[in-house]
């Protein structure tokens, strides 16, 4: 297939329908007695890039689930452009139609091939067109490289095509804002990089990201701001200059020097 | 590394530094270890205990097989229309299975009373039922969409019309109490099957559900059903089904039997198809949702057809199951293959001393091939997810 650039829709991330893409408000979150998030503000605007780091534990992932629902919080507001996430099931699909994720095991649908895992949302959730969809999704597979994989099945790829795949089945349904889980993380080392080349293009077309990794040149190239968190609380937040030359918090140093050798 | 390449190698490697030029060539293995006897040794004679085995298997062989074969194909009667066809004779003194016993009453084993002119409409059943089988059993056949629908709606209600019969078509109305023989038996297996599996599916999904409510009354549903025994079911069905509609409703009694086996059947489908769930990742579930895919859409697109793929040994096994314990129902009254044979053998036409040994011949031979082959259609569907599983 041709490289197609006119005609399709969703080339560029959808707008945001207010300035503001995700806000947290005071979250608190508690997995039984052990508490998780505590009272959590951030906002994240338009276009911007925020990296989460922190050690195991901290709850990055957690903050991030709780954007899209994945995970419950308890108290405190979370809005997702101008959506309050509550317990309405109408709201959450919504907000989910609107937000893509990406998962550290990639989490793609083996009996699906890979154009198949890309246009099943937009099918069935967008109600578009097979054709259509998956022209689209012929696109996005262009876009991470590996449109000569598509009538394979998952199972039949590297670790870093998976993680491509799961990157261009999020971008197919066209969200606002993307999520990212440790998407290096279980990669072989020489994958790394094709996934993370991936997420900086995103980032050049103005995507809203947020990025839990541990990847810190990906996060000093590609951050706004970064987010520091440490036993369910954000410890510190700056720019990433400022950040990793200048550490304001005693945590943080000691992160940093442990993961900066 | 081998041997041979250590030898060599070793005056290489007195050097400081290593570096191979050419791949060694690959070498076949040491003799002993293929062909015939080397199969033999490794796989029958290989300790003390395998060795007294295989005495032991093949003497039960030499034991049983020429019996068999001698009752079943050298002494059996082929031919004849009385039972003295079937009685020893000076010039043949042993008698075998009686084949033309068989033969006579086929008609009456796979019709049973079913009128002798309406009976090509059982046969159209039985072609429109194995069409069905096949699309749904092949792997790659074209359009299977279209086969699960034609298997689970358009050939229950054809079925259905074709064997009871419509007047409006021009069908004659066949009351099932003159159903009988490999008839019922396939009609209580099928049907049994048809509504056992999305059934167990629902109560599988009950039994998983947040809801407490559903998930009680699945529960309770599965494991009362699963407590008790299949007959118990059937008379209950039999007994108590007429019970829940108006006083004057008396249920047909094949009806009566087909919903106690589908609903037992259901119990046990459901406990397999819950397995399968359990072995679907939660990433599976996450990433559908993560998509805005609700529950049903994520059920019935990702989580389902994995589970159910990776069930299909467990779901044919409890078909296998279930087909065998159709012969049950006669204790309802209703005339399956297996109670043909029992009116048959003791009709004076053909009643002699060895004629109740044919019969049940007949009877283990025919489950032998039915089930015999379900289990080895599991086993190649097992081997084809394995297949796929290790590309």
């Amino acid at each position: 297939m041709e490289q197609q650039t006119t005609g399709i829709p969703g080339l560029k991330p959808a707008p945001l329908k207010t300035g503001v893409a995700v806000d947290l408000i005071g979250v608190h979150k508690w997995y039984g007695d052990f508490h998780v998030l505590r009272d959590i503000n951030l906002r994240v605007t338009k276009s911007e890039r925020i990296v989460i780091c922190g050690p195991s534990g901290s709850g990055k992932s957690t903050m991030i689930r709780c954007i899209n629902r994945l995970e419950e919080h308890q108290q405190g507001r979370i809005v997702v452009d101008g959506m309050e996430l509550a317990n309405d099931l109408k709201k959450i699909d919504e907000v989910r139609r609107d937000v893509g994720m990406v998962f550290q095991h990639f989490n793609l649908f083996p009996h699906l091939t890979v154009l198949e895992n890309l246009t099943l949302a937009p099918i069935w959730v967008r109600k578009q067109l097979k054709k259509q969809a998956e022209e689209i999704a012929m696109h996005y597979l262009q876009r991470v490289k590996i449109p000569e994989q598509a009538a394979k099945f998952p199972g039949q790829l590297s670790g870093g095509q998976q993680q491509r795949v799961a990157i261009a089945r999020a971008l197919c349904m066209n969200p606002k804002i993307m999520l990212f889980d440790e998407p290096t993380s279980a990669l072989d080392p020489e994958m790394v990089k094709e996934v993370l080349d991936t997420m900086v293009r995103l980032a050049e077309d103005g995507m809203t990201m947020l990025v839990v990794t541990h990847e810190m040149g990906f996060a000093r190239q590609v951050a706004n701001r970064i987010v520091f968190m440490d036993e369910g609380q954000i410890v510190e937040v700056n720019e990433p200059k400022a950040f990793f030359d200048n550490p304001q918090h005693e945590r943080t140093k000691l992160f940093l020097s442990q993961i900066l050798h | 590394m081998s041997d041979i390449a250590t030898t060599t190698d070793a005056k290489l490697m007195e050097g400081p530094a290593f570096v191979r030029g050419q791949p060694l060539a690959p070498l076949p293995p040491p003799l002993a270890e293929a062909g015939a006897i080397g199969w033999m040794r490794k796989n029958l004679f290989s300790s003390t205990l395998n060795v007294v085995l295989t005495i032991v298997c093949a003497a039960l062989i030499v034991w049983l097989v020429p019996p068999l074969v001698k009752y079943l194909l050298i002494d059996a009667v082929w031919e004849g229309s009385i039972r003295a066809d079937c009685l020893p004779r000076p010039d043949r003194p042993e008698i075998g299975a009686c084949w033309a016993f068989v033969i006579d009453r086929i008609n009456f084993f796979t019709y049973g009373f079913y009128p002798i002119e309406e009976r090509w409409r059982v046969n159209v059943f039985f072609v429109l039922l194995a069409a069905g089988v096949v699309w749904m059993a092949w792997l790659d056949a074209p359009r299977r969409d279209l086969g699960v629908i034609y298997f689970f709606v358009v050939m229950p209600v054809v079925s259905l019309i074709l064997l009871l019969g419509w007047p409006l078509v021009g069908l004659a109305k066949v009351p099932t109490t003159s159903w009988g023989g490999v008839l019922v038996t396939v009609v209580v297996s099928a049907v049994g099957i048809v509504f056992s599996l999305p059934i167990g599916i629902v109560l599988a999904l009950g039994r998983r559900s947040q809801m407490p409510a559903v998930r009680l009354f699945s529960v309770i549903f599965i494991e009362f059903v699963r407590g008790v025994p299949l007959i118990t079911v059937l008379f209950m069905a039999s007994v108590m089904l007429p019970l829940f509609g108006p006083e004057t409703w008396s249920p047909d009694k094949l009806l009566r039997a087909l919903v106690g086996v589908s609903l037992f059947a259901a119990a046990y489908m459901a406990e397999v198809v819950r397995a399968g769930l359990q072995a679907i990742p939660k990433g599976q579930y996450e990433a559908a949702m993560a998509v805005g895919l609700g529950y049903w859409k994520t059920m019935g697109l990702i989580v389902l057809p994995q589970a159910l793929k990776i069930t299909i040994p467990n779901i044919v096994n409890t078909t296998i199951g279930l087909f065998k314990d159709t012969t049950l129902v006669f204790i309802v009254g209703i005339f399956d293959f297996l109670m043909t044979i029992e009116a048959a053998r003791v009709d004076p036409n053909w009643a002699t001393p060895g004629i109740s040994t044919t019969g049940y011949a007949f009877a283990a031979i025919f489950y032998l091939i039915f089930c015999y082959g379900m289990s080895r259609y599991a086993r190649f569907v097992e081997a084809r997810l394995a297949a796929g599983d290790r590309r």
